[in-house]
């Protein structure tokens, strides 16, 4: 064993540091997504949009698994109502942003007329208190209670907004509420009007509309749209993602790390480690409450029943395969989820369409398979098959994540070193130190990946370091 | 908490940093902590039953300022059931425990450890995934960095920054005390069973406590190791740090510890020198198993 694991020489080997490979993977899956467009004669627009949407997961997907990794990864803490806080991020934005209550307007209800801006910031405030309500009595509990607790919470969440009494009522004088399970009409100003209008840029964002206008001649604002809220939420990422690495690279970070390593031990050192642990909820909280209200503000309409569990799987599949207690893992495991298990089977499913129009698939098992008895006949199967992609997605994940339990349940990052510190952790004076050591432990190199150790030799000193580590540990023992 | 208290606070802070790194330059000139009390931990009468048992029964002891008191007792004896009791792991029955004049009976064990009295465990608590260097940075209190906003809001980083590197200079002088420099950047997990209780007292010692309690601090390690550690810990007792062991082994308690505590069923059996307590017929039945 040793500190340099295999994805530490991984990250160092590549250029750029861990941008390097978060830029390198995203180019990867765009130049895939484009080149399989390319070659199957899409559309400009078509592509476009493709890549519109898959950004668009690709956000939502890498902010909810960076949230999340602060509360597993992080902290240890076993959220698996993920899906409760991001909808009561969106609809508290709703009650607070949509426009009051007009009689024969299209929406049942009304809101309470306030700028976007504030529904969002109400909407994280409801979701972070929503964690404190639960985390008070919950995080007293062993980590599985409160897995049991956060996914119930999540189902009352959904239940409460399907209900009746919730449907409408009377807030401060105004006719509001959440719509039950007919859903809610988000009739606000689109946010990215608000936004640009916010700094004046409207009339140049129309601009730049029309420029595009150029090359896609016929009405390119949905396109358009859908790349500028692409690039809004990758945006997102790179906040969430640096809120969270200062959050991790600090001693509060390493207060989480020791608690979930063992609270005990933690509180035996003066740590206060049920506060920490309810800072740490928070604030995952009210970024999934935010991630909520990202992912749906701009859909037009929300209904309680979106809200399942499954996607709280989800998002705990990208953590999974990125790898948790890393954040850079957790953003390369969201873009992975988006592009491959998400949105890849779908795309597959289009292009095939397609590709192939004419082909008519089976309506049910029995048709599809019974030629293939009869006479070998394979095609009927594997229309059958493509036509049920969508429900074999589950599929898909489940190997893949069965897949990963047995040969690298840390992920691709995972037992990555990233000190919790806003320093560099290593010895005032370590460079003699450690290479006296190295000399009189020579023989007892036992580092996995001696290649790896020397490409990196020239750059730094803390290698010599990690490199003399096992020999210590042999000869101590 | 108003930003000045916790200004004087850091300030506090870096004064005993200072008074721990010249301690740890092995200056023996004696007691430099000055405990209000010659006896910093006082128990009385604590009680603790689980079900009908009686795990601790009525115990009572003084820890003196400045010793090594090691508290003994056949297996059952209640000794790990008193330590928890002290420490707040755990709740007595009745009874108190005063530490450096204060109750500290059913505080919390984190408010226990900030008031200087700080333990180890029998099975060693390292934290596995996180580095020895990470391990031992933990340990200091009052971090400026502990406080969410301060690590995340830029312009006070550079504050916690500047106190990380004060304290790695801290906890480096450590690290080197205890010569466990050659693994700083190890992941606690890939420790031997001695390293770890190495790592372990050198981390509570970063606490800056008053008095540390050993839960068999030898247990599992070998003789080489256990040489090395008991050094220490009579340099740290030189020093003037007041030390609780929890111990298995006589003949080892016998040779180190000034005062001896003798358990047995949940109850104080006797206490005096280990001469005093060599003798006492009680204890010789006790452990050799006469009519109990």
């Amino acid at each position: 064993m040793s500190t340099t694991t295999l994805p530490d020489s991984l990250t160092r080997r590549v250029p750029g540091g861990d941008a390097g490979i978060i830029i390198a993977t995203l180019a990867a899956t765009y130049l895939a997504y484009v080149l399989i467009g390319i070659g199957l004669g899409y559309s400009l627009r078509g592509q476009l949009n493709t890549i519109a949407v898959l950004t668009f997961y690709i956000g939502v997907f890498a902010m909810l698994a960076l949230a999340l990794n602060l509360h597993w990864g992080y902290t240890g803490l076993f959220n698996i109502g993920i899906v409760g806080f991001m909808a009561v991020g969106i609809y508290v934005m709703a009650l607070v942003s949509k426009p009051v209550y007009q009689a024969g307007g299209a929406s049942q209800v009304g809101g309470l007329g306030l700028p976007v801006i504030i529904g969002i910031i109400a909407g994280m405030i409801a979701a972070s208190l929503l964690g404190l309500l639960i985390a008070l009595p919950a995080l007293r509990l062993r980590a599985d209670y409160l897995a049991i607790v956060t996914i119930a919470m999540s189902e009352i969440v959904r239940f409460s907004f399907l209900s009746g009494q919730l449907q409408q009522f009377n807030l401060a004088g105004r006719r509001v509420g959440f719509g039950g399970g007919s859903g809610l009409i988000l009739d606000y100003t689109d946010p990215l009007e608000s936004f640009f209008s916010f700094f004046g840029l409207w009339d140049a964002y129309l601009g730049l509309i029309e420029t595009f206008g150029i090359i896609i001649p016929n009405n390119p604002k949905p396109v358009v749209d859908g790349l500028v809220y692409g690039v809004v939420l990758l945006s997102f990422v790179g906040l969430y993602f640096w809120l969270l690495k200062r959050t991790g690279e600090s001693p509060f970070g390493r207060v989480l790390k020791a608690i979930r390593e063992d609270e005990e031990a933690a509180s035996s050192l003066g740590k206060d480690t049920n506060g920490f642990k309810i800072k740490a909820f928070m604030l995952g909280c009210a970024l999934m409450g935010l991630a909520g209200i990202l992912w749906f503000m701009r859909s037009g309409a929300v209904t309680p029943n979106t809200f399942r569990p499954r996607i709280t799987f989800f998002v705990w599949i990208a953590l999974i395969i990125g790898g948790a207690g890393s954040n850079t893992g957790s953003v390369l495991g969201g873009a992975i989820f988006a592009a491959l298990l998400y949105q890849g089977p779908r795309y597959l499913k289009n292009l095939l369409d397609t590709v192939l129009p004419s082909a008519s698939s089976p309506s049910s098992f029995g048709p599809a398979i019974a030629p293939l008895i009869s006479n070998l006949d394979i095609t009927p199967l594997l229309f059958y098959t493509i036509d049920n992609i969508r429900q074999l997605q589950l599929v898909f994940m489940g190997v893949v994540l069965i897949w990963l339990m047995h040969n690298r349940p840390e992920g691709l990052l995972g037992h990555r070193t990233e000190t919790a510190s806003p320093i560099t952790l290593s010895a005032p004076i370590a460079q003699t130190v450690a290479s006296e050591s190295r000399s009189t432990t020579a023989d007892a190199d036992t580092d996995p990946d001696p290649d790896a150790t020397e490409d990196i030799a020239p750059d730094g000193g803390s290698n010599s370091t990690t490199d003399s580590n096992n020999g210590g540990i042999n000869s101590n023992e | 908490m108003g930003v000045s208290t916790q200004m004087s606070d850091v300030e506090r802070g870096s004064q005993s940093e200072q008074s721990l790194s010249s301690d740890l330059s092995i200056d023996t000139d004696g007691t430099d902590i000055d405990t209000a009390t010659t006896h910093p931990l006082v128990v009385e009468n604590l009680q603790k039953s689980f079900g009908g048992i009686t795990a601790v029964d009525n115990a009572s002891f003084e820890v003196e300022a400045g010793t090594l008191t090691g508290l003994i007792g056949p297996n059952g004896a209640g000794k790990s059931t008193t330590f928890n009791l002290i420490t707040g792991t755990l709740t007595p029955d009745s009874g108190t425990v005063r530490f450096n004049d204060e109750d500290i009976t059913g505080a919390t064990p984190h408010d226990v450890a900030n008031r200087g009295l700080v333990r180890t465990f029998q099975i060693a608590r390292e934290l596995e995934e996180m580095t020895v260097l990470e391990n031992m940075m933990l340990a200091p209190k009052r971090q400026r960095g502990e406080a969410l906003w301060r690590s995340v809001v830029p312009g006070f980083r550079s504050d916690v920054a500047e106190q990380e590197t004060e304290l790695l200079d801290r906890v480096w002088d450590v690290i080197e005390f205890f010569e466990i420099d050659h693994i700083a950047d190890e992941y606690a997990g890939n420790l031997s069973g001695g390293q770890r209780k190495l790592l372990e007292l050198a981390r509570a010692l970063l606490t800056d406590p008053d008095m540390l309690l050993l839960d068999e601090p030898f247990a599992g390690v070998n003789p080489s190791l256990e040489r090395r550690l008991l050094e220490h810990i009579h340099e740290l007792r030189e020093q003037g740090y007041t030390f609780l062991l929890v111990e298995h082994d006589m003949d080892l308690i016998m040779e180190n510890c000034e005062h001896v505590i003798v358990l047995h069923q949940g109850r104080v059996l006797t206490e005096g020198s280990p001469d005093e307590v060599r003798g006492d017929e009680d204890v010789i039945e006790a452990y050799l198993g006469g009519t109990v």
